[in-house]
């Protein structure tokens, strides 16, 4: 759906996105992760057809953007940052002028506005002034704005940005749903959104992509420093003994808790996991078991894995 | 050509949406009555030999609606989008950019047309209540408007150009402000100079905008006007254009 190849993108004496290549397949709901700055909004705007790349091509279903750009725009529904909209029109009035300036037609677009408007749940501010709503309602025009020309590609620029814990999770909610139907691309420097809604992650920064996979896999490139934490009532050297007898610790850290405990920080091999192992153990020796867990890398800290040597490296 | 209609109608929406439109409605209707006034004070005292519509250029506030309007009609169609990111939704849809500035600068011309309605009524009252038919004929009627199009087409269009290089509606409100004044300025001056039949009076001619609105309210249609009018128009909008299309090649 999305052909990404050697773009980069030049402003005057910066370079915003260094020569990136990705290709998104139809369906997809892909996050556009990194931190301000990292080159994310111009990577969109670019695909979106607003600017031409420096250098490099860009195909959405097949049309280059640049010299095909009508076709491949009639194909594209864009929200940018801070999703612009007319504050003076009315909602259903703006989402008509919209879907007309899509190009759909008059009966269509009549048809497809009703649609949109159920779907975004603004059916009810329908009459409304766009400049008297709540953000959370501004949010879901736009996203119906995107949806309103069945576009095969929604480009998301920071879509949750400004809202409450509800609105957000009424957006996300919005978001997961359009999966299958339409490519998503989502922009957003909120790790858990991405977590919750994207199938695959991009991790760019300085205007490049350093990760491409999806949270699960990148979690599992991360685990071999992963822990497993237990919580066992045995003397302090029996266990050092029992940990240093077992081929599958890398490591090991135990210490005196409370009372009888001994809190033992484990380091598994090619992070397997060993919590069963060990509750049958403590089970088998008769030790009173009162904590079992184990710390996975969440996407935080891959995040901040990647992005770490090179901001290490900047200072 | 369905989008130009659509992007029209919205435009023009536009200016009723805000308070913006009504108010510049207001003014202008507001300075036509006062040039209205002067005419009466000046046809009560003396009879003249001169139609009311070159009379009605003798006013000086015919001249402020001029200069005036074109910044304040002009500077949100491009500015404004830009300032609030309108413009970056717009441009992403399958639109093209000659659409968007025609629509822009028609919208704007369209209401400037409508903003002049009030100054038909004024010569509806003095045809009616004069005692001599000639005082007001069609000819110098649609002469005088004609001339105010022009004049109104050949703003507007420096207008758009100056709200379409620009991202604050202030600094495009006093770059085709500053436009309208050296205008009037080079206008002043080309009616002072003395007259001869060498080439640089031909084209200091060209740039008098009084003499050109005077000879078009006395009936006299000059083709050299015209063209002057509708080709800088036309170089102005080809112009912002080439300004809009830009963000292709940076």
């Amino acid at each position: 759906m999305i052909e990404v190849s050697n773009l980069t993108k030049r402003y005057a004496g910066r370079t915003a996105v260094d020569d990136i290549s990705f290709t998104v397949e139809r369906g997809e709901i892909v996050g556009l992760l990194g931190p301000n700055g990292a080159g994310k909004s111009t990577t969109m705007r670019v695909l979106s057809g607003f600017m031409p790349a420096t250098s490099g091509t860009v195909r959405v279903a097949g049309f280059d953007v640049f010299y095909d750009s009508e076709e491949a725009r009639r194909r594209i529904g864009y929200m940018p940052e801070n999703n612009p909209l007319h504050p003076e029109m009315r909602v259903r009035e703006y989402l008509k002028f919209r879907a007309r300036l899509k190009g759909l037609g008059w009966g269509r677009s009549r048809e497809r506005v009703t649609t949109v408007m159920e779907q975004c749940g603004l059916t009810d501010v329908g009459r409304r002034v766009i400049g008297q709503l709540s953000k959370g309602y501004r949010q879901r025009v736009g996203l119906a704005d995107a949806l309103v020309h069945e576009p095969e590609l929604v480009i998301l620029d920071e879509p949750t940005i400004g809202l409450d814990p509800h609105q957000i999770r009424a957006v996300r909610t919005l978001i997961k749903n359009l999966g299958g139907q339409h490519t998503v691309l989502i922009s957003t420097h909120i790790l858990p959104e991405v977590e919750m809604m994207c199938g695959r992650v991009l991790i760019m920064f300085n205007g490049r992509v350093l990760a491409s996979d999806t949270p699960d896999n990148l979690q599992r490139r991360m685990a071999g420093g992963s822990q497993i934490i237990a919580e066992i009532a045995a003397p302090l050297e029996t266990l050092n003994a029992v940990w240093e007898g077992l081929p599958e610790v890398e490591q090991f850290d135990v210490s005196a808790t409370d009372g009888d405990y001994c809190r033992c920080a484990l380091t598994p091999r090619d992070g397997m996991d060993l919590r069963a192992q060990i509750a049958a153990l403590a089970s088998q020796q008769g030790w009173a078991l009162r904590e079992l867990s184990r710390s996975r890398h969440s996407l935080e800290d891959i995040y901040v894995q990647v992005t770490k040597p090179r901001t290490e490296e900047q200072e | 050509m369905s989008i130009f209609w659509v992007l029209l109608r919205r435009e023009l929406a536009s200016y009723f949406f805000s308070v913006t439109g009504y108010v510049i409605i207001a003014f202008n209707t507001f300075l036509t009555g006062e040039s209205f006034e002067q005419l009466i004070n000046g046809l009560s005292s003396d009879p003249s030999p001169v139609p009311v519509t070159q009379m009605f250029f003798g006013t000086s506030y015919i001249w402020m609606i001029v200069l005036l309007s074109a910044p304040v009609l002009t500077m949100r169609l491009f500015a404004l989008e830009k300032a609030t990111g309108t413009f970056e939704t717009l441009m992403t849809t399958p639109v093209g950019d000659l659409e968007v500035v025609a629509a822009k600068f028609t919208a704007a011309f369209l209401f400037y047309v409508i903003m002049w309605l009030p100054l038909l009524a004024c010569l509806f009252l003095v045809g009616h209540f004069t005692s001599q038919a000639g005082a007001l004929d069609p000819g110098t009627v649609g002469g005088m408007y004609l001339g105010i199009f022009l004049a109104g087409g050949f703003f507007l269009s420096f207008g758009c150009l100056a709200s379409a290089l620009s991202r604050s509606q202030m600094v495009a409100a006093m770059v085709s402000l500053a436009f309208g004044f050296s205008q009037f300025a080079v206008a002043y001056w080309a009616m002072n100079r003395p007259v001869s039949d060498d080439w640089q009076s031909q084209l200091w001619s060209c740039l008098d905008l009084f003499g050109r609105m005077t000879d078009l309210a006395r009936g006299a249609v000059d083709t050299r006007a015209l063209i002057f009018y509708l080709s800088t128009t036309f170089v102005f909008l080809f112009l912002t254009l080439r300004v809009v299309e830009s963000r292709r090649w940076k």
